[in-house]
């Protein structure tokens, strides 16, 4: 394990370590490849690796034939808007649970914890029948909801562990300078804490981008993201590889670039901070 | 610091988030839990009538309720056992000296940032298609038959899908667990001539033993409801093959319309999930303390 490896162990094991990564990214390359591909072209066997009529045909059917912009634009809708939405609330419950704690702040946090664990198909009977009362299946603004709800939980518990590493001897220096509530967290806490919460948003958006009960449950075609677009493809008669690799590709890409990027705060968002 | 007006303002500004959660968990399942009591059907409206525990006794002697069960446990035990080996196996090799090995951990992490129903239809379409797939061309170079995966092993090709998506979330989790173990230890115990083995069970198998169990416990609670991977390759079919608990709870709620039959599946649902959640909001919240 420690020893001293000699360079033919480290150029073997090398080997065999990317052998095996390639393998489990290899559906992630395959769709990507397929993407350029015709139609044709993409269910022939033996399959063709690389010397094949690269295209990007595909990329523009998929915008031509089923307005993939729109699917799109709804995606980013959602992801974007309930990160904020749950931002507003979610910083200022972290903020005070992580600087104004009571007795029951560990209940608190325990407590929304647990409306995580509950399973969406126990409360899907009655949401989805308040949305259809109140008009909002079908509507970006209550999709945004039911995303900024989901997530709510995680955001907090997130910010709330990065708060909670933010000397409290600042704030208190602040305070004594005759520093406001409003001026304490706009000038003094929200600068420490910005890595914090972009990583929040980050998680936030990914989580809500994938996303796939309650968007494939609440929407039919306005307010459908990509989510529902993608899975369209299902039906037998839209078989068409080449376009859902791309129409996949288009859909995935985004997440992730982000993902790569903020793997680090997954392990802490997704673990409540209980592995470090 | 806590001091009688910053516990106010505390309490002010924790309640905005605590009272929409509770809105939006509560009182829906508060009306699960009375719309499980009732004859309560879409398609017959005005005609709901209060039947006690009928909706359970029906829903709980359903042999798709059996089947569906037998599903998800299924679909649970089997992706957790892969992906905690898996995990186990991929986080100590991404823990040694490797060749470009970030750039190798982000392929391998890569899987858990695919939406789930880009993954079902890549994996049935491009890999398993019994014609045109991948995996039908390497059987044939073999010159074996290939299988009709989503036909003959339904359930088996979600296991499949799902524990790749969840491969990363557990590869990830056990190498930030790894990367905290103390290099000292290991040393002395190869200084007392303990072999790699040796080392792997007395020492870093009980070091991880607390990832573990979190990786358990947060997949248990997110596969218990897996939804768009069936609901886009088999649809819970052939028959009931693939139908789990959170399928099943969706085709009665919005395919047959009975809201009351739903609505005690669902909560059958919350109980399955809260066995396990009890578990994990107790070893958190013992985290929190320290």
């Amino acid at each position: 394990m420690e020893k001293k490896q000699t360079p033919l162990g480290y150029v073997s094991f090398s080997v065999f370590a990317w052998i095996v990564g390639l393998l489990i990214f290899f559906p992630i390359f395959w769709m990507v490849l397929t993407s350029f591909k015709s139609e044709l072209e993409a269910v022939s066997i033996p399959p063709s690796f690389i010397s094949f009529d690269w295209t990007l045909e595909n990329y523009a059917e998929v915008q031509e034939r089923s307005n993939y912009f729109k699917f799109a634009m709804n995606s980013v809708i959602l992801a974007v808007g309930s990160t904020l939405v749950g931002l507003v609330f979610a910083v200022t419950c972290a903020w005070a649970m992580a600087f104004n704690p009571t007795k029951r702040t560990k209940d608190a946090l325990l407590w929304m914890l647990s409306t995580k664990m509950m399973p969406p198909v126990g409360v899907l009977v009655p949401i989805y029948l308040m949305f259809r009362d109140w008009g909002l299946l079908d509507t970006r603004f209550g999709l945004i909801m039911v995303l900024f709800l989901m997530n709510l939980p995680i955001m907090v518990w997130m910010l709330y562990t990065y708060f909670k590493e933010i000397p409290t001897d600042i704030l208190e220096a602040a305070r004594m300078d005759g520093a406001t509530l409003p001026k304490e967290i706009i000038f003094v806490l929200l600068p420490m804490a910005v890595p914090g919460i972009a990583s929040t948003m980050l998680l936030n958006v990914i989580l809500a981008w994938n996303e796939a009960f309650w968007t494939l449950n609440l929407t039919t075609s306005d307010a459908a993201p990509l989510t529902a677009f993608i899975a369209s493809y299902s039906s037998p008669e839209g078989l068409f590889w080449a376009k859902l690799s791309a129409a996949s590709t288009l859909a995935v890409a985004p997440i992730l670039v982000i993902g790569w990027f903020s793997q680090k705060q997954l392990v802490r968002g997704l673990t409540f901070g209980a592995v470090k | 610091m806590s001091t009688r007006a910053s516990t106010l303002t505390g309490r002010i500004m924790s309640a905005p988030s605590i009272i929409v959660l509770f809105l939006w968990m509560a009182v829906p399942l508060g009306m699960t839990i009375y719309f499980s009591f009732l004859r309560y059907n879409l398609l017959s409206p005005g005609m709901e009538e209060w039947i006690g525990t009928l909706n359970y006794e029906f829903f709980l002697t359903d042999p798709a309720f059996f089947a569906s069960l037998a599903n998800t446990l299924l679909l649970v035990g089997s992706v957790l056992v892969i992906t905690v080996v898996g995990g186990i196996l991929l986080g100590l090799m991404l823990d040694q000296p490797i060749f470009g090995r970030g750039i190798l951990r982000l392929l391998v992490i890569a899987p858990f940032f695919i939406m789930p129903t880009v993954n079902a239809l890549v994996w049935k379409n491009l890999l398993m298609d019994p014609v045109s797939g991948m995996f039908a061309w390497i059987a044939s170079l073999f010159g074996l038959p290939a299988i009709d995966w989503f036909t003959n092993a339904p359930l088996t090709s979600i296991i499949i899908m799902v524990s790749w998506q969840w491969l990363p979330f557990a590869v990830l989790i056990l190498l930030t667990a790894l990367q905290s173990l103390d290099r000292d230890q290991k040393e002395a115990a190869q200084m007392d001539g303990a072999g790699p083995i040796s080392i792997f069970f007395y020492i870093t198998l009980p070091h991880l033993s607390r990832a573990i169990t979190v990786v358990v416990l947060i997949e248990t609670i997110f596969l218990l409801t897996v939804f768009a991977e069936i609901f886009v390759t088999t649809g819970g079919g052939p028959g009931l093959a693939t139908t789990n608990i959170a399928f099943l709870v969706y085709t009665q709620a919005l395919l047959q319309f009975d809201v009351g039959g739903a609505s005690a599946g669902g909560i059958v649902a919350v109980i399955l999930a809260n066995i396990v959640a009890i578990f994990l909001i107790r070893l958190i919240g013992k985290n929190l303390d320290n």
